[in-house]
């Protein structure tokens, strides 16, 4: 088989690829180039595209760097700060998978005639019974990727490998040391990766922001902390003071930004009534309101499903699933009931924006976006 | 590189290993070779062997040129958006002024007169341009600057100009005058900046004095020898070699519009053509044969076609084009010069450059017209399902 493998310049991505050429495909490395001037420190760095350029020579495959920044900025960073605008918890990495790695990456690998698309991630594709494909959990639960994966369909997963799924971390980095890769060691990668934590990132690439306005600086909201997550969004989005209350609607406080405040959320909201926890129930940006409340005011039976998608067949309502509502969070007892999750245990308010991954055991089985 | 340019830097890598700049027999050979090298660039590009400077390359001629002379007399520096990055970010560095370029990539001489004035102390404009091959109007830009800015030196980078053109005589009016060996058949990692005595200039290296106090640093003897013998050798075939790659490219050109539907012509002639696609040999003629743009430039846009792609599929069938410039993590960054001449982003991503060199062949040109078309058509017919 012809394979493009994509490589991030990570370990698990390398590995994936040398089991490939082990395997006896002719492979070709690919890594997009997303994000980031040239002295970017963060995700797709001159630094990691270098690391996947030498595993590649290493491996004796040809590499390749596409250039998808003007598509990342326009469907992953553009949406992200969109989300944030409306007071809602967005997930970038599924939608980097949806739209970058197995849309534009996968649809250029077609183009160029080839077979497949492999890439490093901790899940297992398989070809079942019935001539269709399943998504399975990885075989490393520690490090099990499906949660990402799930929105995507038997298009995807017909020209989809992913060769280290029936691996443990531990046999990745073993190979990788073995075959004497340079990524052997290397730290796995952070959850946002355009947002470099701390005050890192200085406005280096504010003239890619696109979409959102243009804003440069942000005078008014940039309380909320510099650089990292807050940072970005001041950039590129108006920040809003806003109102914290409490279930009954009584003023208790205030927030910097409500735009940067989340369902579930704990932090910097302060304390409940005698030192106790305080949570995070609702986000109103319109409103400029956040409402708080005890953990048992948090705990919710059901959560409202939007933008469903399925593996294989949609869910029949009535059945039995596991839940998982991030990306490595536990996946938690309910009944699907069509346009909603009803858990077995009250559970903790999804944050509005945020995946919600359904599985049958290892099985995935579709995606919806919790609202 | 040229066989003569091998040649002639093997025996300073071996027996002739000697500094230039030391008092014994070693370092006296290799001073010989060194003078006589920079003789030979002084012949080649006109000028006295005392303004040769020898760089690393382009690039550094480049930012000695711009920076050396911002650092001696400030004030504003100037050049048009569609040059080379290392004129264009050093421009940039020293806080100058970067002017527009018209649809055919030259500089808008209204626009380049409109800043002119006494603040400005230098302009830089290339000779021709690396992208899209279109020739430079010096010596009106010369002499414009001459009239609105008496006082400011003028930069020309002529690294793409050295294989195609007689240098000498068309950079004769500017003051500052870059070249690179590995654009005429020499080593990378090699160049020389001519500049005039008339020129006020600082270095940006600081050492040892070489080169007249102008470049500080061991000079690559090895390098620049072999620049020199690619020099010769280039200017005694260079004749030749424009009318046989030249024709070799309008071959190239003209068959890929033909045969190609939607393929359109870039660069200079690309407004006289409208930006239609040309569909007839007369469209083609117009574009290929444009008296004002090197020979060995090819430059097309496939309507349709992502040029990223196209190239991945060309490399496989050993036709190694580009688009673009690399950037340095390898990517292809959209051309700065295409978006300068009024290309939207998604005309700019269809852009392929076929560049020819002194050694292109009629094989080399009956092959890329074998299998550029079927790349193409490939790209095209693959209508992928869930997008």
């Amino acid at each position: 088989m012809r394979v493009l493998v994509a490589m991030s310049g990570g370990v698990d991505s390398s590995v994936a690829a040398a089991e490939l050429v082990d395997a006896g495909h002719e492979v070709v490395g690919a890594t997009m180039k997303l994000w980031g001037g040239p002295s970017d420190s963060g995700c797709c760095s001159v630094a990691d595209v270098d690391d996947a350029r030498r595993v590649a020579q290493q491996l004796g495959i040809a590499h390749h760097v596409f250039n998808f920044g003007a598509e990342f900025t326009e469907a992953v960073v553009a949406p992200y700060v969109r989300a944030h605008a409306a007071g809602t918890t967005p997930n970038p990495c599924v939608e980097c998978n949806r739209r970058l790695k197995f849309d534009r990456l996968l649809g250029r690998a077609m183009a160029l005639g080839f077979d497949a698309l492999a890439t490093g991630h901790h899940a297992r594709v398989v070809h079942d019974e019935g001539g269709g494909w399943g998504l399975l959990r990885g075989q490393d639960s520690a490090k099990d990727q499906s949660y990402v994966l799930s929105m995507l369909g038997q298009a995807q997963l017909a020209r989809c490998l992913f060769p280290v799924g029936e691996m443990h971390k531990a046999e990745v980095r073993a190979r990788a040391a073995a075959l004497r890769l340079r990524t052997a060691d290397k730290a796995d990668s952070q959850d946002v990766c355009f947002i470099t934590s701390g005050a890192g990132r200085a406005g280096g690439s504010g003239g890619r922001a696109g979409g959102s306005g243009g804003r440069a600086g942000g005078s008014g909201g940039r309380a909320g902390g510099s650089g990292g997550r807050a940072g970005f969004l001041a950039e590129r989005m108006t920040l809003h003071p806003g109102r914290l209350v409490d279930a009954g609607g009584q003023l208790i406080g205030a927030v910097p930004a409500v735009e940067l405040v989340t369902v579930g959320q704990r932090h910097g909201i302060g304390a409940g009534p005698a030192g106790s926890r305080r949570y995070v129930l609702s986000v109103d940006v319109a409103e400029a309101t956040v409402v708080v409340g005890s953990e048992a005011e948090l705990l919710s039976d059901r959560v409202a499903l939007g933008s469903l998608s399925w593996i294989a067949q949609p869910l029949v309502p009535g059945a039995t699933v596991l839940a998982q509502t991030s990306a490595h969070g536990p996946a938690r007892r309910a009944v699907f009931v069509g346009s909603s999750l009803r858990w077995a245990e009250p559970q903790r308010r999804v944050a509005p924006g945020q995946t919600v991954a359904i599985y049958e055991g290892d099985w995935v089985l579709g995606s919806a976006v919790g609202e | 590189m040229r066989p003569e340019a091998v040649a002639a830097m093997l025996p300073f890598l071996t027996d002739r290993f000697g500094n230039p700049s030391g008092a014994h027999s070693v370092a006296r050979s290799a001073c010989l070779a060194l003078d006589e090298a920079r003789d030979t660039m002084a012949e080649v590009l006109g000028c006295q062997p005392g303004q040769v400077v020898f760089t690393s390359g382009g690039t550094e001629a480049d930012n000695l040129a711009i920076g050396g002379v911002h650092a001696a007399r400030g004030g504003v520096v100037v050049c048009p958006a569609a040059e080379h990055h290392a004129v264009l970010r050093a421009v940039a560095a020293a806080g100058g002024t970067v002017v527009g370029v018209g649809p055919d990539g030259c500089v808008d001489l209204d626009q380049l007169a409109a800043v002119l004035g006494s603040q400005v102390s230098l302009v830089s404009v290339m000779l021709a341009n690396n992208e899209v091959g279109v020739i430079s109007p010096l010596d009106e830009v010369v002499a414009l600057v001459r009239e609105r800015s008496p006082g400011a030196a003028v930069h020309t980078d002529a690294v793409q100009g050295f294989s195609w053109l007689d240098v000498a005589a068309m950079t004769a009016d500017a003051d500052l005058v870059s070249v690179s060996a590995h654009k005429f058949g020499g080593p990378k990692g090699v160049g020389a900046l001519v500049v005039r005595d008339r020129v006020a200039l600082r270095p940006i290296l600081h050492g040892g004095g070489q080169e007249r106090d102008r470049r500080s640093g061991t000079p690559n003897v090895a390098g620049i020898v072999a620049m020199a013998a690619a020099a010769r050798a280039t200017m005694a075939a260079r004749a030749d070699t424009v009318r046989r790659v030249g024709a070799l490219r309008d071959r190239l050109s003209e068959r890929l519009l033909e045969s190609v539907p939607g393929a359109v012509a870039t660069g200079a002639g690309a407004g006289l053509a409208g930006g239609a696609v040309a569909t007839g040999a007369g469209a083609a003629a117009t574009v290929a044969r444009a008296p004002h743009r090197v020979a060995g430039s090819c430059h097309l846009r496939f309507s349709g076609v992502e040029a990223e792609a196209l190239l991945v599929l060309l490399d496989d069938v050993g036709v190694c084009a580009s688009a673009g410039s690399a950037c340095s993590s390898g990517a292809t960054e959209a051309s700065h010069v295409l978006s300068a001449m009024g290309w939207s982003a998604a005309e700019v991503g269809e852009s392929v450059r076929l560049s020819l060199g002194w050694c292109s062949t009629d094989a080399e040109i009956d092959h890329a017209l074998a299998v550029i078309p079927k790349a193409v058509a490939r790209l095209r017919d693959t209508v992928v399902a869930w997008s």
